[in-house]
């Protein structure tokens, strides 16, 4: 074993970030405190990445030169697998990105321990394999975003009512969960699994009840929002908790009652007066086809929505980090007038634009695949195909729309230059780079989706064998 | 393909790489903030044009000389799991390299055009690389023999045809249109995608030769039956009827005259108005194997031509009149294709196609060309007017005129019935959403936030 790979460069890259978050909270000067944020950051993803290159090597944790894992909870917790090994590096590259192109202005709004504590929670939610601990950490992450609310002095109790039920209902049902695993008698306690089911909905922003996400975008600061919802770790918890478990006929309702969120959130997307808003809605409907594809539960289906949940992750990103930059140049945006900003900032219209053509899944970027991918899959059901690219076209009409409406239509009149700068240049064309690289080489990317996919229908096999009466599509 | 082929097989593969390389170096330059020379500008896209219309002359040729109908390009599978694969394959047949031929000649024509034409306009670049990006969509919709690239190119068109109707975008009105082209091509983009996927359901492939047959156009036979025949080719109807400007959709089309005049020929006059009468030249074979789709397609295509020759009449500027006039003939086309009359559709679009982009590039001096023509003939032009137009009823005049002003009343019925609706409903949910936010906020409307 290569000596580098023996250190648990997965336990460093979540405890880094909170450690980080300790010393920097303890820090006044804002640059000081940006310049240490970004080390911190930098060598969290340099750890998720090495700890992927031992992943992929076949280095296992036994080998490991201090297993501080099994030191202090007696066993492993925290792991790598097919399924969470890209994501780590995705989120941790995204954290890096948006404190990079934090403007100097906003350095006291967008809190970096704040950051790099909700890191470390969610690093460790997306690698954890311990169905409480993971519930713990779900309940966990909300914590932060209800801070930050009281912190601006925002009503909270839009999404304390949400993450309260949301909580309520997790640790409930899972209570119910855990005791019918240990008495092997899960048929009996489908009522819990729909509950757990309904909480995850619920944390995903389910329609009816997905508006504390709208009202988290509006209410608090743009980059943090973003941050909290964009690695998308309710898709995490569902196929960690709920997809091996879940009866299919509860995958079948409730993949249904996501497209109709997706089609519902692309349409409010295409009427939005306020850019937040409208961000919100674009989010949930990309978090909502995801979704879809993780529950038809069918190889090429969740491969699709694997693919397109780290798709996602980057191009929604890049759009809100564009968004963000605007938002620090001329304060908040309405869509209710042409504000004709591309004279000023061609470059961060271009940005705007190719970031969220890439969440659309335009041709070329690691979209594309993937949703044909997963429109491909729906043999079983024409109508969710149907609806899949009736939200797609929907979101493409709310993005253009709001191209148009933000930099173009007048002339801007505008005293000081309000030109991309290069830090944040930086950033959105990383994550371009990325998505085009996995647009126009998907093979790789989509083969390792494919293996990952394989291997959780394999886990849910185990449970609904295919013989048993019970179909499993695959 | 045989490996003596192989110079071939080069030259195929140049086809496609030269666009696309253009749209890389101009968009790369422009994300980068390297903003290129209109001279350097200039070069890069005629010598793109050039090595792409010599690299398909010397395919035809080859298929010429060695009698070849059917010269495929496999450049390898994009993605392939099991279940699902997308094949990157090129087709020079026929109908293809004639299609090809046509966009680089236009293209290098308009091209060169616009590098004067837009000489110090401040959007030179911008337009250069929309410009790219159309023809790479063209070419490879073009070439495409799987339904998923042909998507990929269908998109890339779609695109770049929107963003230049808003070209001249410190005007409200250039955006307004554009968003309107982008709505009616998104909902063709939807079509295919979803023939697309009907098409893999059928044929287990996004592959033409399986859905189409493997013998070379124009002579394929689709093994689908006329039930399947119809959904997939109504799907493809769809789709080309958006992107052509096909009855309910004709309305975008005088709309997208807000663009630059060298746009405005690229895309309404030669290459973009046609692409939905090639994706229905490229699907003939289902036409064949349903009757019932073939009448839908000779209905729809003379009813846009007649519908399209009113509205035209009573044009007063120039581009719209000649806009009409291209849909009159891609009617007639499409009704062309319906019939069964491939061949003639064929040079009926490249003819057509060659005529429009010389009447559009004209457009811009209209008035001189007239007082020249006056001049030569010593007397005022007289007004066009026709027997048939003296033979009918006052009444049936007038209300053919109001029919052709309203232009057939279609975006009145899309807006009514569609899209008023559509935003109403959403824009009712959303206040419904903010008041119930405001209700779990325990706060008034007044109170606001």
């Amino acid at each position: 074993m290569t000596p580098i790979f023996a250190i648990p460069w997965l336990e460093l890259a979540i405890v880094l970030p909170l450690i980080g978050s300790l010393i920097l909270g303890r820090m006044r000067d804002p640059h000081r405190i940006w310049q240490l944020g970004l080390a911190i950051l930098s060598a969290t993803l340099c750890g998720t990445l090495l700890e992927i290159a031992a992943y992929a090597g076949g280095s296992a944790r036994v080998e490991r030169i201090w297993n501080p894992q099994e030191v202090l909870f007696g066993t492993v917790i925290f792991r790598l697998d097919g399924l969470n090994s890209p994501l780590l590096p995705t989120v941790s590259l995204l954290y890096l990105l948006t404190l990079l192109a934090t403007s100097g202005t906003k350095l006291a709004r967008f809190s970096a321990p704040w950051s790099l504590l909700t890191l470390g929670l969610q690093l460790a939610t997306l690698s954890c394999f311990d169905s409480w601990t993971l519930v713990v950490l779900l309940i966990l992450a909300s914590v932060r975003s209800f801070a930050e609310l009281m912190s601006r002095g925002k009503s909270t109790r839009v999404f304390v009512v949400h993450m309260g039920v949301f909580a309520v209902l997790l640790l409930g049902g899972w209570y119910f969960v855990d005791r019918a695993k240990a008495s092997n008698q899960l048929d009996d306690y489908a009522w819990a699994i729909v509950v757990v089911h309904l909480a995850i909905l619920i944390r995903s922003g389910i329609f009816p009840l997905h508006c504390w996400l709208a009202d988290l975008f509006e209410n608090a600061s743009f980059g943090n929002a973003l941050l909290a919802i964009a690695p998308l770790t309710s898709c995490y918890a569902l196929i960690r908790l709920v997809l091996p478990i879940a009866p299919e006929w509860l995958l079948e309702y409730s993949s249904v009652a996501c497209l109709l969120t997706a089609l519902y959130a692309a349409g409010m997307a295409t009427v939005q007066k306020d850019v937040r808003r409208f961000f919100a809605f674009v989010f949930l409907s990309h978090a909502s086809v995801v979704m879809v594809g993780i529950q038809l539960s069918t190889s090429s289906s969740l491969t699709g929505a694997l693919q397109l949940w780290l798709s996602f992750v980057l191009s929604l990103g890049g759009f809100g980090l564009t968004l963000r930059a605007l938002e620090a140049r001329v304060g908040r945006l309405t869509l209710t007038r042409f504000h004709g900003l591309y004279s000023h900032s061609p470059a961060l219209a271009i940005c705007f634009l190719l970031t969220g053509l890439a969440s659309v899944g335009f041709p070329g970027t690691a979209g594309f695949v993937a949703e044909l991918i997963v429109d491909g899959a729906l043999e079983t059901n024409t109508w969710i195909g149907v609806g899949m690219v009736g939200a797609a076209t929907l979101n493409e009409i709310a993005l253009l729309r709001a191209y148009f409406l933000l930099f173009t239509g007048t002339r801007h009149a505008a005293t000081i230059p309000l030109g991309i700068t290069v830090r944040e240049r930086v950033a959105v064309l990383t994550l371009w780079t990325l998505l085009i690289g996995a647009g126009l080489f998907p093979q790789p990317f989509v083969a390792s989706r494919y293996r990952a996919a394989e291997s959780l229908l394999q886990q849910r096999q185990a449970l609904f064998p295919a013989n048993d009466g019970t179909p499993v599509p695959h | 393909m045989p490996d003596d082929f192989s110079w071939i097989h080069a030259c195929a593969m140049l086809v496609p790489i030269l666009p696309l390389g253009l749209l890389a170096s101009l968009g790369l330059c422009s994300l980068l903030d390297r903003r290129l020379s209109e001279k350097s500008i200039s070069a890069l896209t005629m010598s793109s044009n050039i090595g792409g219309l010599l690299a398909t002359v010397v395919v035809a040729i080859f298929m010429l000389g060695s009698s070849e109908h059917h010269v495929e390009v496999a450049i390898g599978e994009w993605v392939d799991i099991p279940h699902y694969n997308f094949t990157v394959k090129l087709n020079f047949d026929r109908l293809s390299v004639a299609f090809v031929l046509l966009t680089f000649v236009l293209c290098g024509v308009i091209g060169w055009f616009a590098t004067r034409y837009l000489h110090r306009e401040s959007g030179y670049n911008r337009f250069f690389v929309l410009f790219a990006l159309f023809q790479a969509g063209m070419v490879i919709a073009s070439l495409a023999d799987t339904i998923g690239l042909l998507y990929v190119g269908w998109e890339m068109v779609g695109l770049s045809s929107a963003m230049l109707v808003a070209f001249f975008h410190e005007r409200p009105a250039p955006p307004r249109q554009g968003l309107h082209v982008w709505i009616v091509y998104s909902i063709s983009d939807a079509a295919l995608l979803s023939a697309a996927i009907a098409m893999y359901h059928l044929a287990g492939s996004g592959d033409f030769d399986h859905l189409f047959g493997e013998s070379p156009w124009p002579h394929e036979n689709s093994p689908v039956t006329p039930t399947q025949g119809l959904v997939v080719g109504l799907l493809i109807l769809i789709a080309a009827a958006g992107k052509s400007a096909l009855i309910p959709f004709s309305g975008w089309l005088p709309r997208a005259m807000e663009g630059p005049t060298p746009s405005s020929a690229i895309f309404y006059g030669a290459l973009s108005v046609h692409l939905g009468a090639y994706l229905l030249l490229r699907a003939s074979p289902l036409l064949e194997a349903s009757p019932l789709l073939a009448g839908i397609v000779v209905a729809l295509g003379l009813s846009t031509a007649l519908y399209a020759y009113l509205a035209g009449s009573v044009q007063t500027d120039i581009k719209s009149a000649l806009s009409y006039a291209s849909l009159v003939q891609v009617g007639l086309i499409v009704a062309e294709i319906g019939l069964g009359l491939r061949f003639i559709a064929l040079v009926h679009i490249v003819g057509h196609a060659c005529l429009r982009t010389m009447q559009f590039l004209r457009a811009p001096t209209l008035l001189h060309d007239y007082h020249t023509l006056e001049n030569a003939l010593g007397d005022h032009l007289q007004p066009p007017g026709g027997i048939l137009g003296r033979m009918l009823p006052s009444r049936l005049q007038l209300w053919l005129y109001r029919f052709g002003v309203e232009r057939g009343y279609l975006d009145s019925i899309l807006y009514t019935f569609v899209i008023t609706p559509f935003v109403r409903v959403f824009q009712a949910f959303d206040a419904m959403e903010q008041c119930w936010i405001r209700l779990l906020q325990g706060r008034s409307k007044e109170q606001g936030k």
